[in-house]
């Protein structure tokens, strides 16, 4: 269970996340959507612990991260594909975060075997591709058997194979009773593997609703996204469908501009 | 949803530590600076001290052949120091901070456990690196040259102090890097406070302030067998370091409570 209440976080004059309200429940998966910009990875970095919040706090079964006792064995988190010392091998990288969690050393060939990095465990991390780093972030998040599990992004980098296994995974986590927020901008992806969506921009909650309830409102989730996030997009290109098609018409067929 | 036990029970801080150790071994980074800091300064001290000469009678009084073996300290400090840096701000530029502060989210508790782990090592190898240094550069001193005992007055204590010097460094090194975040700006401060700040100002004002720098205490103050004048005595020199390693990793331990990762 994470208990998000009344999370706010400014960058100067800007508000990056404003009195964000939600709570994320066990046995589901947790999508976390919405446009650049919006606020999810800082809302993220808050509920971990690693940016201090202006206003509000975030709980982790009942607890600020800060106050957990084995953190690693209650919350696992993939906030960025890259996390750790490119001169370390994956199996190093592992076995000092299970010291941290007085975990057992077999634990850590466990994890390896569970995100398939286990034949190139001892290279240098440094030369993994993107989707490989995502996995030793898997890998990590999955160290201390949490029963939260936070994931930025993590089909980033990833070839079908892997957003496959990725989907699967996030699944089998929340069937056996796991709280899983997931954060990504992929929509068609989230469809698949979300239970129920979270959706904010400019740093405020838009939705908190379930995957089908929210699809329903529009044609499909991402007609029903773009309705919800319009108002509310940080960063729009300005090639917007619309705009294109209102200059359009102000060119006369056949004749040219000149 | 925990179905993992774990093996032991620790305390933070022990978990905090092991983890540290762990990360500082598995880096063969470590290995190298560590090896460099230990060639260099034998190397120093053979060479300098194969170069010494008997003194003239007027200055046998103050000849020091014990200073002379333990020049290479100005050298092993750069390397220990720039590791210790590192040790911090290597976390934040490749943003394995993030991992470590999941595992370990109280910082101080984190820095504790770097400096902890970072100094025992850099006090091991220090001491071991000043007691070899010094008798191979007593080996190579020419005859008629006066060798130094290591049971001469003074002289363990300027071999024990320099070794210790260089674990202080490694700290300082550490206390900079996590006042900054950032390897370029930590390096710079610790170069700027070892070599650059004490040359210029001993050479504008001689030793009333310049003495007070680290590198001026090891040279002068820790590293000598016999006083020497205008500068503080070992003991006060090393109490000085002290208080400067303390202050740093203590204002560097509050920067980094409070900051964002």
């Amino acid at each position: 269970m994470i208990e998000v209440k009344g999370l706010t976080k400014r960058y100067g004059p800007n508000t990056a996340v404003d009195g964000l309200r939600f709570d994320v429940t066990p046995g589901a998966v947790t999508g976390f959507l919405g446009p650049n910009g919006s606020g999810k990875s800082t809302t993220m970095r808050m509920i971990m612990g690693l940016d201090r919040p202006d206003a509000g706090h975030a709980l982790i079964a009942g607890r600020p991260y800060a106050g957990l006792r084995r953190p690693l064995c209650e919350v696992g988190a993939l906030l960025e594909a890259r996390t750790f010392h490119p001169g370390r091998s994956a199996r190093a990288h592992l076995a000092a975060l299970a010291a941290a969690a007085d975990l057992p050393a077999a634990r850590v060939d466990e994890v390896l075997a569970t995100v398939g990095l286990s034949d190139v465990a001892g290279r240098r991390a440094g030369t993994y591709s993107l989707g490989m780093a995502q996995r030793l972030g898997i890998a990590a998040a999955l160290l201390g058997d949490p029963g939260v599990l936070l994931f930025d992004e993590p089909v980033n980098g990833l070839d079908p194979e892997g957003v496959r296994w990725i989907r699967d995974l996030m699944r089998s986590l929340a069937a056996e009773g796991r709280t899983v927020l997931l954060s990504s901008h992929l929509i068609s992806e989230m469809a698949l593997t979300a239970d129920h969506l979270v959706v904010i921009g400019q740093g405020r909650l838009l939705a908190d609703t379930s995957v089908r309830e929210l699809t329903g409102r529009g044609r499909s989730l991402e007609e029903a996204f773009f309705a919800l996030t319009e108002s509310a997009s940080a960063y729009q290109g300005t090639a917007h469908p619309t705009a294109r098609h209102e200059n359009a018409s102000h060119i006369e067929p056949g004749r040219n501009p000149q | 949803m925990t179905a993992l036990v774990p093996t032991v029970h620790s305390t933070p801080f022990a978990r905090a530590a092991r983890m540290e150790w762990i990360k500082l071994r598995s880096l063969r980074s470590t290995a190298w600076a560590l090896l460099l800091t230990v060639a260099g300064m034998v190397a120093v001290g053979v060479v300098t001290m194969a170069h010494t000469k008997a003194p003239s009678p007027a200055k046998a009084a103050v000849f020091d052949p014990t200073n002379n073996v333990l020049a290479g300290v100005a050298l092993g400090q750069l390397v220990v120091g720039v590791l210790g840096v590192l040790v911090v701000t290597g976390e934040y530029s490749c943003g394995s901070i993030r991992s470590t502060l999941a595992a370990v989210p109280d910082r101080r508790t984190m820095l504790a456990a770097k400096a902890a782990v970072y100094g025992t090592v850099t006090l091991v190898v220090g001491e071991a690196v000043a007691l070899v240094t010094f008798f191979a550069g007593r080996a190579a001193l020419a005859d008629g040259v006066p060798r130094p005992g290591i049971g001469d007055p003074g002289v363990l204590r300027a071999v024990l102090l320099a070794g210790a010097y260089l674990s202080l460094v490694g700290l300082l090194g550490i206390g900079i890097g996590a006042l900054t975040r950032h390897t370029a700006s930590a390096i710079a401060a610790l170069v700027g406070v070892t070599f650059v700040l004490p040359a210029v100002i001993g050479g504008l004002s001689g030793p009333t302030v310049a003495k007070f720098f680290p590198t001026m205490i090891a040279g002068n103050s820790l590293a000598v067998a016999k006083p020497v004048a205008d500068m503080l005595t070992p003991w006060t020199g090393f109490a000085v370091l002290c208080l400067y390693v303390a202050v740093t990793l203590g204002a560097g331990a509050r920067l980094l409570a409070h900051r964002d990762a």
